[in-house]
Parts: C-alpha cells; structure tokens; sequence
C-alpha cells in the first residue's frame, strides 16, 4: 500500500496524479474464505480490518450488495460521543471513541475526525436530572462529560438562543469536549483499502440470497448473485437489512427497520462551532467542513426500507432548530435523504453468537452506529476470531432479550412527569 | 405523509391522525403467565421486519380512535390494504404493485 | 467604470418606463422592473458575479434559471432581512436592494482566495483524504479551521428573522408543475373538465422555454403570446390556481407535493401582512411533471470564464429581458439549438465570431440559416482553450484532431451540449427510469404514483406530438397545434475534445466546486467505480445545484474511463428539494408559542396572578413555586412546605392525567391493566395503582377511584396519561374486545385543586355540600361526589404529603372561581400555595416515588418497594410473566432506598452515583444513583432517594458519592423520612 502523506500528494501533483492505486481491489471471489461478512458499511469493512490486523485472519471477504458505505454510514450526520449512562454503553463508545482519536494514523487515512464537542441541551429539571446522572457516572467511568450553564453553552455555540422567554429555555447543556464529528465516507474508504492492502477481498454489486448451513447446523457459505461461496465462519452486519439476512439462517432477532432522515443546507461560512443535540425538542445540528448545517430529523414512525419520509418530520426538525437557533430562519434547506435505522427493543446494539454455529450478528445500532464505528468493528472482529464477546462487548448478546438484563438508554432517559 | 384509509371512517385521511402500531396478527398467549422466557422473548420482543409486504397495526388516533390493520409493502410504502381488527389476516390483494427498484441510494 | 448599456433597442419584454435601482458591491445600478439581479447586472455589462467554492475562479453567470452554479449572490432589503446564496438568474430586482457578491476577499475582482487555483495541482479530488494527519492534533486544532474558513459560500445571517411565513394545505385532482408550452396545455385540458387544477411554475412568467425560444408558434400566434393568453384563461376559470414564483420541490409518498412560493422577494416594499413565503402541502389525485430540460454545458478547458454561458440563456436575456450578453459573441456547441441563439443575436445586431460545431453533421436548416446570415459555421471542430482574466477574451479553436489551432477574439461564449431532462421529481416520486442511448438521456420509464411525465422532461421533442402528449394528460379533448422553425438535433455528454486527457488542463464539469474532468478520471483511477463514490470523492453534483449541469457530464466520463455502458455505471439519487428551500418557509407558522403549542391548566390564570414561576413538565406549564416579595426559589420552598405541614397547602393539580373507566366489565379491566387487584376495592374507596407493561417494569401509577361498581376514576402521571390511555385502548380493542369498557379522557374536563394539611378540612368544609368529611365518614382513601359551592364535584381524600389531604376535582370551567374561594378561606387560615417543587420535597419526606424521577423504565414494582402492590392472586395481569423473567428477580438489583448525608446540611445532586469504595480507580463500580434530593425544612437536614444494588439489605451502610471536588458519605436509610407511623395523614 503506498502511503499517503502530503509529499506523496506533493509528488503526484507534479505528475498529474497518475501514480495513485486503487484505494481497494476488487478481485473475483474464491471459492470459499475463513470468514465472510455480510456487509460493506464501516462496521463490516472495519471488522475485516481488524480481523487481518489484530487476529491475523486474511482470508476474509466483505461482500456487499450496493457499494461501500452506501448505507447508513454513508448517511448519518456524523455525530461521534461516548458519554452513554449504562456501562455497557460506555465501554463500547469509549473504545470506540479511542479508536477515533488515532484513526486516521491507524489507517494511514484522514477520516477528520474533529472533537469539537458535543452539546446537549437541557430544558427542564427532568433534562437536568437525568444530564447529570450521566455526567456523574461518565467521570467515575473515566470519560469526558460536564455541565454548562446556559451562559457557558452559549458562549460555547454563540448562536444559541438562552432567552428565557423561549417556548422551552435552556436551563444548562451537558458537554463532552472529546465529541465531535469525522468523514464518514472516509472511515468505509480507510478501511477498505487498509483491509484490502492486507488481503481481504471487497466484494461490491452482490447481494447474498441465502445462507447455507452444512449437517451439523453450522454456516458453510453464502448464495449470492454471483453464485455460492464458502465460507468458516458468517458475521452478518448489515443495519437495517440484518434482520432478513439472520431470518436465511431461521434465525430471529428483535429489530424494527424505521426511516431516519437527515437534511444540508446550502454551504456557509464558518457560523458553528460545535455539535448541539436537543432530545425535548428532537434535534441535532453541526456544520460541516464544506460549510453545510447538517441536521438529523426524527425518525419516522412506521417500518419501512423506502429510504425516505414524510416532509412533516423535517419540518418539525426544522421548527426546532429555529427555536433553538433563530438567525437560521432565512438558511435553506439544499437536500434531504433518509437511512434505514436498526432500532432494538431497548435500543441497544446486538453484538452476539447465535443460535447457529459460526454464525455472529452485529446490528441495533440505532442512531448510533457511526460513532460506534470503530469499536463496533474491533470488537466483532473479536467476537468472530474467537467465537465469544469481548469483555468491553459481552454485554450486547442477544441472550437479554431471555433474561430481561437489558440496556435500556432510552428508558433511563425515561418520561417527563 | 401517508394517506391512510381508516377502515371505521371509511376515508382516506393524513397520517398525522394516525399512530403506527407494530406488526399486525401478534396474540397475547392465553396461558402468558405459564410460557418459558423463550416463548415470552419471541411474543414481546420478536417481530419479522419484513421488507415486502407486510401487515401491521394502526390506530386512528385523531379520529375515531379505533386500531385496524393494514397491508403494506415497505419498500414501496403503499398500501394493498386496510382492514378492521379482529378479522384474520387478509390475503394479499392482487398481485403486489411494482416497487420502485430506484437507482442506487445516496445522501450527501 | 462602464456606463454603458447593453439593451438592445425593441428586444425583450420589460418596460422601459419602470426602473429599479440597485447596487451591487456598492455601486449602484439601474434594472427594468422585471429583471433579475443577472440580467440588470449584464444590461450594464458586469459579468463578473461570484467566485468558485475550492480555487476561487473569477465566474459569471452561467444560465438563465435555477440550475445556476456560479452567480450567488447575498441579497438584503436591511441588516436583519439578508438571504446568502441566492441565484442571480433568479432574484428579481426591486428597488433598494443591496447586492454583494460572496467568497471573496477583499473583492470580487481581486479575490486572494485565488491564490488557491495556482495551487490547483496540490488540491486535486480527494487531497485531503491522504494528508493533514500529522501530528495527531494538528486536523482539529490547525488544518480543519483553515479549510472551513475558506469553505462554504454565502455568510449566514446574524440577527433573527424579522419576517414572517405562511402554511397552506391543498388537495386538487391535478397539480401541473412546471408552466411551459407542455404544462400550460395539459393544465388546460384538465382545467376544461371541472377538475380542481394548480399549476405552479418556478418562474415570476409563465411561457418555460417560450421565454426565449422565439421562434415557435401555437394556435397560430407566437409561442410567449399564446402562454400568455392560456394564463389569462386559466386565470379565470374557478377551479384553477396558478402559482407563478413557486417551486414544486418535492414529490413525496402517496402523491404529496410540497411547493414553496415566493411572496415577497420581489417587491420593493411589501405590505407588512403579506408572508415572505408560502409553504403549500399539496395531496393531488394526479401530478402531471412538465418540468422540462436544462441545456447542459460543454466540458473543455477553461470553459468558466465570465462571459462564458449557456446558449439558452443568452437567447433569454435577449428575447425576453433585451440585453445582449456581448458584442461579439462564439459559440461552441454540440446541438442545434445555440444556432437560434446565434440567429437571435445576429439579427439583434450582435456580431457573432463563429459557430463552432463539434459534430462532422449537425442539423442542415439551422447551419444554412446561420450561414445564410453571413456567421461563421465550424463543424468538426472544437474550442481548445479560453483566455480572459475576468472575462473572456479569445478562444482558440481547432479541428477534431487537427493540429491548427486559431485564436478568436470574443467577449462572450455561448455553450449548449444539448438538454437534460429535468427528471427530478419523477424520480423523487421514486419512479424508474431507462436511459435513452440515442438520446444519451435518462428519461421516465416506470409511474410509481399517480403522476405522468409530458413533455421535454418525458423525451417528447416534436412539438405536435408534445402537444397531443399534454392534452391527453390533462384528461380533456383540447386540441392545440403548433409549429418550430427548427426542429433540433444534436447534444453531447461528457467531455468535449478540448477537455484534454489526463493533462493540466481544467475542464470544469460542476462549476460550483470546482469540479473536472481529470477530477473524475483521478476518482475512477483511484478505484472510486461506483457514481456513488465518484460524487462523493469529487464533490460532482453536490454543490448547491445539486449536479443540475453537472451530473451527467460527470457520469459519461465516468463511464468512459471505466469501459462502461452509462447504466451500468448507475445514477446517483435525485433528492428533495429541487432547489433550496427556506427553514423559514417550511417552518411556517410553527415558531415561538406555536411551536409547540403550552398545555395550560384552567387555574392557570389564577396562578399568575398570584406570581407563580413556572417550570415546563411535558408539554405543560406547571406552577413551580410562589415567590413573596423578596423571596428567592429556595426561601419560597421553605415556607411553603412549612406552611404546608403547620398549616395547609393549596395546590393546582389540574395536570394530573384522568382516565374515566366505565362498564360492568371495569374492575375486571383494571384488574388486567394494573398489577393490583380491583375487584375487592369497594365504591367510594380509592387504591394506588401500579402499572406495568407485559415486560413487568413500572410504566404508571397513580390513585384509582370506585365510583360506583361499574365506573372507575383513574388517574396517571402528569406525562403519562397520553401513552397510558393508548396502552388501555390497545388492550381494550385488541386483547380484550369482549370486555364491556368504555374508556375516555378527562384530564381535561376536571380542574383539579389538592388541599393539603392539618387545616385541609377547615379550609374546605364550609364550601362542601352533601358530604360528612369527618375522617370517621370520609377517612383517608375515600372518594365521593358532591357538590363545591354548588358546582358538581368529586372529592378525593387522598395525600401526596403525608398530610390530611383533599383533592376537589370540579369541572373545568368553575376551576377558576371554586379556586378563588379556597384561596380565600386558606388565606385567612393561614395556608400557603405551592408549587410543584414544595410537592416534591414534601412528598419525599414521605418517601413517595414519582414515576420518571425515581423510577425510570427499568424498575420493577419490588425495585421501589411497591411488591405488596402486585397481586400474587390474579391469574392474569399484564406483566405477570414479564416480572418472572430470570434478570427481573435475581439479586441484587438495584432498590430505592433513603439516603441521608452524613453532613445533614449537604443536599446531594439528583443523579449523583454513588459507590461502596470512592478510592476505587476509573472506571469505578457503580451501585446506583440518586434520584431525589432536597432541602428538608420540616427536618431541618437534607433527604434523599436514591437506587442503590441491593439496597434494602444495606441498611445502615455507609456509601459515597463523589463528585467533581468532594466526595459525600451517606448513610443508607428506609424511604420514609417524616411522620414515619404515618398518624397525621389519618388526623
């Protein structure tokens, strides 16, 4: 792999740059791997990495259906924090979040991963309550988290409204400096092309039909559009598709595919600094390198796979964001998409064995799957070289749903009264 | 938004008046206070995600009020079919309508 | 300074008469009331209008419409109503407006962000994926900010929006978008049948390409006149609404259209009640897309010069606004349609340097016309290069292939590589399309919803066969006929010969982000092979036109380099909108009170004259506390809870949820729903209930009242009756149909006041009628119906403060005076309001939990103390099996238990954590947390709730919480703080 460095840059650029390789290869399939993934998202793309670099298995293939990253890590707005209440949730998004300081190193790769902060506002003594039972236990975690009031939030995002006669006031924030943004593009491309210089195949346009199991119960391969190929072990990390893919293996897991739509606006000038995510009025803002304001809206109520929704959720977004940020009234609104995202019964991610041998699940990421991203993916790889949870993961298994041991972050956020 | 035909109302009406409400044909066991933790799992926690055709639960919450169940295929997101509840699952009427196989999906 | 004008004399449709002045970076200029910012700006000859996103090249404008890339523009009338990015081929002019150009510094003509474009070669597609990753920090604190500082175009506006917007729903059986020859007839033809029409149109004029295409005759009148006229029709009849400066910008599921109008932006001064904008939420039974084509550029080396545009929107800034866009004018062209520009031109008295034909054959008719007016026609022949530092000066051209080159002097360079159907919508509407390879076009193939595609964006070329396809779509029988002079061939995709193959030249594909055509090869090289990729490393296409220009030149080349047929190489997503939209206009109404509309109680106008502060529960305003002259928040708590106990309390408890559940099947009903038993609770009794869904966690509690055998009052939390009546009616409707229930909301039916303390029943008493409140009659957990002052009531006794307590529910109109009368009778015992916060302390000095504070969704009834409450004898409760599951009665979960300090002045933070060890390292154990904590006046210490592991068994123990600078020992205690044998409730 020829590395990347602002004197390759330099030198490419003296010959028209046409010295750069492929990023990844894209090599006719073999007919059988030690390790298939389902799924070229960052997660999937990330475990292979990690399965070549850390547990010394190479021969592992990414196969996906679309392209790279043309899934949710492709359109999620990019938030990454580890400030989490449960310890289960903390372990995972503060791996993760270590990962993300030294990513672009790692992969030899600028994924810009940019920790300019990440605000939440709080609006109510119910907020507050619940903002510090999270702050308390992120600092006894050892992870970043504290309390402004609402003078310091706004001196830390100026065009925050604190007026008092807002319709819901900002009685504080809750902070976590080490929060910020990346690439997200970057960190599927980074991967891809750090797992490929190691070996791994990234099978793109080829989707898997069918999961074929062998006498005894385990995997033995995937049918796909491109015909049947063997495989050891099957780790399925396909979001809001997973579901379907475990069902090939009569395997059921309790997800619900809900459409989540984000929106840009047109490209301004440096006017925020930082991330702001408001859970009272559902709204989340940060602007991007390129000068957009990227907002994520709610999720729509149903299940779907449309990849889009109603223009009453972004509108009510939108409503929020102005309420919180009045001078964006006169912004525009340059293009709005949607995700599918993978919601758990407690909205906690699923890292798990299954009932099938050789047969791992990592999905119910929510909307919380890109800043999980790198952690996600070290620790599936993990999961599937050793076939058992990583101590930072063994709480995500799917047994929870039998015990009733859930994480529920959702819950502990709980209800105003 | 969904335009949604409330089986009671008989009208096709905004889905602001209405509250989706999970898979459709899901029975509270009889006998729930004797089921293993496997069978409790699957009632409470297991659903089907169907990506297709699949059937679930409304309520016409800001109308008559009533829940129905409704045939929809979730790719497309069109409805084949509402009906009240109580009645068994519905066959599919006619055949599925085309569903969009959109040129690839993208997002900034 | 020029000073000249470039009107032609007798061409265009403005009034002369009516003039509008302006100024643009300062400096002032006069425009036709009609103009746009670009054709006023051209009319004085200013080409230069903006500068590009990455390497800061000087740019003019482009085209003539929305789709344009390079003339964006900050408009302002004044400081606070300032809008960036706006197009200048699309903003009228009006008189005052000040104008100024954007990403520039410190001018448009001297711009040192250009600086950018020598480094070109250093920033190609992609740079900064492979560098400014050393040292670790430096991307964030160093190398990012500089990148942001150059990015993004326009600067956002700084004060709040002074101006207002509107929201309008519609249903219709037909929505045209788009009001060119194809739109106009089919709206027509609709519009004869009765059916309910809107038609809207992006532009202030109807008439699409009839604006600037002169040449075709309908109905045997000029193309513009005719639009004219089929407007005026239209106009009257009833069941047709135009919509002219309206976009339709999105096409949603199930055939909803959202349209945005544009009010205001106009006019020099608008009426103080006219919204800025209009937001219209359309349901049609049919949309018919007549959104027509957008001529593409030409892809060669330095084609974005000012002065550089396309053919089509010279031929509209001279046929409808009269201004000629040079004086001498090339063409470079791969399709038929720049001649007529050229003609245009020509016979306006512009002199045309040559026509320079790509293509070996292009149409006979326009090449003999153009010839025929003495221009110069090259065909086979490309334009290699342009000069001209901020305008264009020459282009050099040469045969396909040929080694001659030949430098012609311009000042204008008209470009058409041929028309791209404007598929946007329909593909919105998530419809399938087949790519036309003759054509090298995608068009409409597969109707997902109720719509139909006419016209160029449907492929249609022939006029009479755009027309029958119009008609026809409208559903009438209209005939129309129509003629072109020429009928048009040609176009190209991709880049021209000049682009250069993999050479230093910059062939621009999307001008905005500064995107070429080696940009594309780079990405394809770099094994960026799906369009997905190639948009997303390039940036191709997502600059603010969203790739109106660019998207298909940058898919051919793609396709090129790959070996590819176009559609296998795919087709990136069209999204909404088709052009920006305001979060103003889209908001609409919903800002500042309208938001989110408060709940209010019916006592709410009482509290306020009584000073109350409020704090948001919900979406409730709820009364915090009542602060006396000089009182600050805690100073007010503590004598309200005082009060309270020595005394009595009044208390607005209006927000309480209300649930009436009547029917002979009712307490069979509540005895399914709540974990308690009903069945034995006898009429004129209430029970605290507990609630729980099938997973066995507490999801709702509050007092039930028999009212009589067959009618129940239940009441919930203040932010859970919502869900908790959706949960009844879920297993009412679908579980248990056969129960005879009715259930109904009355939360807000009742106005609710709570009388609390030792004097509750003589504050009350004398108001009472038809009732004995002697705690002989009427003991604690009683319910009854009377009569308050005459008004029909239910009287609760019932205490949320451990205090003899009352709670009068009367109805919600004579909440307001049967309050007053209280408030009165209390005053002159002695009592006290108080607010939510009182409540709290007073009720946890009591030891009772609030659902959502010391509860949170994974708190079973034993977790809060609350087992006595599940019935071990009912066969059947929702949540009985959930409460059995293997994680829901292990040991050791966590409890709610009392805390007190160790330092009884020390009040801990809610949600403090709390561990056994504080000297433990990070990350540390955690036991639980603290969920309630105040200031006890009536104690005269602090108290506090708290889940704890194993809490119950820790009696006694000594726990921590450690904060950021201290650490505070607690001792873990039973719940109930205050009156512990619970005698004074019963007093």
């Amino acid at each position: 792999m020829r590395k990347y460095s602002v004197f390759a840059v330099a030198r490419e650029a003296m010959r028209s740059h046409k010295g750069w390789e492929p990023q990844w290869v894209s090599p006719e399939p073999r007919a059988s791997y030690d390790v298939i993934i389902i799924g070229g998202g960052g997660h999937g793309l990330g475990a292979a990495y990690y399965l070549a670099k850390e547990h010394g298995i190479t021969n592992v293939a990414v196969i996906e259906k679309g392209w790279l990253g043309g899934g949710n890590t492709g359109r999620n707005t990019t938030i990454i924090r580890s400030n989490y209440l449960y310890e289960e949730s903390m372990d995972m998004y503060e791996h993760s979040l270590k990962l993300w300081e030294g990513l672009s190193q790692e992969l030899n790769y600028n994924v810009m991963y940019s920790p300019r902060g990440v605000m939440m506002l709080s609006h109510n003594t119910h907020d507050q309550q619940s903002f510090k039972r999270h702050i308390n236990a992120n600092r006894l975690y050892g992870i970043d988290n504290e309390w402004l009031t609402p003078e310091q939030a706004k001196a830390f995002c100026p065009p925050l409204d604190i007026s008092k006669t807002a319709r819901y006031p900002i009685n504080g924030a809750a902070l976590q400096k080490r929060g910020g943004t990346a690439r997200h593009d970057a960190v599927a491309w980074g991967y891809a092309r750090a797992a490929s210089d190691m070996g791994v195949h990234i099978i793109q346009n080829c989707e898997v039909t069918g999961i074929r199991r062998g006498p005894g119960g385990e995997v033995t391969g995937v049918e796909t559009a491109r015909g049947f190929i063997g495989a050891k072990k099957i780790g399925v990390s396909a979001s809001g598709h997973s579901s379907m893919l475990m069902q090939m293996a009569d395997v059921r897991v309790p997800l619900t595919s809900n459409p989540l739509q984000a929106l840009v606006s047109e490209p301004l000038k440096p006017i925020f600094p930082c991330v702001v995510m408001s859970n009272t009025v559902h709204a989340y803002i940060s602007q991007s390198d390129k000068g957009e304001l990227v907002i994520g809206a709610g999720t729509d109520q149903y299940h779907s796979y449309s990849q889009t929704g109603g223009l009453q959720i972004i509108t009510h977004t939108l409503d929020a964001i102005c309420e919180l940020f009045p001078i964006f009234r006169r912004v525009k609104m340059m293009r709005q998409w949607g995700g599918i995202t993978d919601n758990t019964p407690d909205r906690s991610a699923i890292q798990s064995v299954t009932p099938v041998k050789n047969l791992f699940v990592n999905c119910g990421w929510g909307t919380g799957g890109f800043k999980a991203t790198p952690g996600s993916a070290n620790l599936f790889a993990h999961l599937i070289a050793r076939g058992e949870p990583h101590r930072l993961a063994s709480g995500l298994t799917l047994d929870r749903f039998r015990t009733g041991r859930l994480i529920d972050e959702a819950a502990a956020a709980a209800v105003a009264h | 938004m969904f335009l949604i035909k409330c089986p009671y109302c008989g009208e096709n009406r905004s889905e602001l008046e209405f509250r989706w409400a999970g898979e459709a044909h899901i029975a509270r066991p009889e006998n729930i206070a004797e089921i293993s933790n496997e069978e409790f799992a699957e009632y409470f926690f297991l659903r089907d995600n169907t990506k297709g055709v699949a059937y679930e639960r409304w309520r016409h919450i800001h109308g008559c009020g009533r829940f129905f169940n409704a045939i929809r295929d979730t790719v497309s997101d069109n409805f084949l079919l509402t009906y009240k509840a109580g009645l068994p699952r519905q066959p599919v009427p006619g055949s599925a309508p085309v569903s969009p196989d959109a040129p690839e999906g993208g997002a900034a | 300074m020029t000073k000249k004008s470039f009107r032609i004399k007798g061409a265009g449709r403005l009034t002369p008469a009516r003039t509008a002045r302006f100024t643009f970076d300062g400096k002032t200029y006069t425009a036709y009331e009609g103009d746009t910012v670009a054709s006023a700006l051209l009319a004085n000859g200013v080409h230069l209008m903006g500068r590009s996103f990455k390497y800061h090249r000087a740019r003019g404008v482009l085209s003539a419409g929305a789709e344009e890339p390079n003339a964006l523009i900050d408009v302002a009338r004044d400081a606070a109503r300032r809008q960036p990015n706006v197009r200048a081929s699309v903003q009228e002019v009006f008189d005052g407006a000040i104008i100024q150009s954007q990403n520039r510094w410190p001018t448009l003509a001297f711009d040192t962000g250009a600086i950018n474009n020598l480094l070109s070669p250093f920033f190609a597609a992609g740079f900064y994926y492979k560098t400014f990753m050393w040292p670790k920090e430096a991307w964030a604190k160093l190398y990012e900010p500089i990148i942001r500082r150059a990015a993004g175009l326009g600067v956002a506006p700084k004060e709040d929006d002074p101006d207002h917007y509107a929201n309008r729903f519609a249903h219709c059986d037909v929505l045209v978008a788009g009001a060119g020859v194809a739109g106009l007839t089919a709206a027509l033809s609709a519009a004869e049948t009765g059916a309910e029409v809107i038609l809207v149109d992006e532009r202030a004029d109807v008439g699409g390409a009839l604006l600037f295409d002169t040449s075709t005759m309908i109905d045997g009148k000029p193309g513009y006149d005719w639009a004219q006229d089929v407007l005026g029709r239209l106009k009257a009849m009833a069941n047709v609404t135009v919509l002219t400066r309206t976009t339709a910008f999105g096409y949603y599921t199930h055939n909803f259209i959202g349209l945005a109008e544009r009010v205001t932006d106009h006019l020099p001064r608008p009426g103080k009640n006219l919204p800025r904008e209009r937001l219209w939420q359309v349901r049609a039974k049919k949309v018919i897309m007549a959104t027509g084509a957008i001529e593409r550029h030409m892809v060669f080396a330095n084609n974005d010069r000012p002065g550089i545009m396309l053919a089509s929107a010279a031929r509209t800034y001279l046929n409808h606004y009269g201004v000629a866009v040079g004086e001498k004018i090339g063409v470079y062209t791969a399709h038929d349609s720049a001649y007529e520009a050229a003609i245009d031109l020509k016979h306006a008295g512009v002199e045309i340097a040559a026509i320079v034909d790509c293509r070996a054959n292009p149409g006979e008719a326009v090449v003999s016309a153009a010839r025929a007016l003495g221009i110069e026609v090259l065909t086979g022949h490309c334009v290699l290069d342009t000069s001209g530092r901020l305008r264009v000066s020459s282009m050099t051209v040469s045969p396909n292939g040929g080694d001659a080159k030949r430098r012609i002097a311009i000042d204008a360079l008209l470009m058409s590589g041929g028309w791209t159907p404007s598929v946007h919508l329909f593909s919105q509407s998530r419809g399938k399309l087949k790519f036309d390879k003759a054509n090298d076009r995608f068009l409409p193939d597969i109707h997902v919803q109720q719509g139909v595609s006419i016209g160029a964006c449907n492929g249609t070329d022939d006029l009479s066969a755009l027309l029958a396809e119009a008609a026809a779509a409208g559903g009438g029988t209209l005939s129309v006929s129509g003629s072109s002079a020429y009928g048009w061939t040609g176009g190209m995709i991709g880049a021209a010969e000049g682009a250069g193959k993999d050479t230093v030249v910059k062939a621009f594909v999307d001008f905005q982000h500064d995107v070429t055509a080696k940009d594309i090869r780079l990405a394809v090289r770099e094994g960026m092979h799906s369009i997905e990729h190639i948009k997303r490393f390039t940036t191709n296409g997502m600059a603010s036109d969203q790739g109106k220009l660019s998207n298909m030149h940058g898919l051919a080349i793609a396709a090129e380099v790959l070996g590819k047929e176009i559609p296998q190489v795919g087709l990136t997503t069209f999204r909404a909108p088709y052009t920006p939209v305001s979060y103003g206009t889209l908001i609409a109404h919903s800002r500042g009170d309208l938001f989110d509309p408060a709940r209010k109680t019916p006592l709410h106008g009482e509290l306020v004259k009584e000073g109350a502060e409020f704090e948001d529960v919900g979406n409730w305003k709820r009364a915090w506390y009542f602060p006396r002259r000089g009182e600050d928040m805690h100073q007010a708590v503590n004598r309200e809870c005082r009060t309270a106990r020595e005394t009595a309390g009044i208390f607005d408890a209006s927000t309480l949820g209300k649930i009436e559940v009547v029917g002979p099947d009712a307490a069979k009903f509540l005895n399914l729903l709540y974990t308690n038993a009903w069945d034995t609770l006898k009429p004129g009794k209430c029970r605290y209930g507990i609630m729980t869904r099938e997973d066995g966690f507490i999801y709702d509690d509050g007092v039930v009242g028999r009212l009589a055998e067959d009618r129940f009052h239940v009441t919930t939390t203040t932010g859970g009756a919502p869900r908790v009546l959706a949960h009844m009616e879920d297993y009412l409707q679908t579980e248990f149909p056969d129960l005879k229930v009715w259930l109904t909301s009355t939360t807000e039916q009742w106005a609710v006041i709570a009388v609390q303390g030792p004097k509750a029943r003589d504050i009350i008493a004398p108001l009472v009628e038809g009732l004995d409140l002697s705690t002989e009659a009427f003991p604690h957990m009683s319910v009854a119906e009377c009569t308050v002052m005459g008004v029909p009531a239910r009287l609760f006794r019932v205490s949320f403060t451990g205090e003899i307590g009352f709670e009068i529910n009367v109805p919600a109109d004579y909440g307001a005076s049967v309050w007053k009368a209280i408030w009165e009778r209390g005053q002159a015992l002695g009592a006290c309001l108080y607010g939510t916060e009182t409540m709290h302390v007073l009720r946890a000095e009591k030891g009772y939990l609030i659902v959502g504070q010391d509860t949170d969704g994974t708190v079973t009834p034993d977790d809060a103390g609350y087992g006595w409450a599940v019935s071990k004898k009912k066969p059947d409760f929702v949540g009985i099996r959930g409460l059995k599951r293997p994680d829901l009665i292990r040991d050791n979960r966590k409890q709610l238990v009392g805390l007190l300090t160790k330092d009884p002045t020390e009040v801990l933070e809610e949600g403090g954590q709390i561990v056994a060890d504080p000297n433990q390292p990070k990350p540390m154990t955690m036991l639980g947390h603290v969920t309630s904590a105040y200031w006890s006046e009536n104690l005269g210490r602090s108290i506090a709730i708290a889940l704890v592991a194993g809490g119950r068994a820790k009696m006694g123990e000594t726990l921590y919480v450690p904060m950021k600078d201290k650490t505070i020992a607690v001792e873990v205690t039973d719940m109930v703080f205050f009156d512990k044998d619970g005698g004074r409730i019963h007093g």
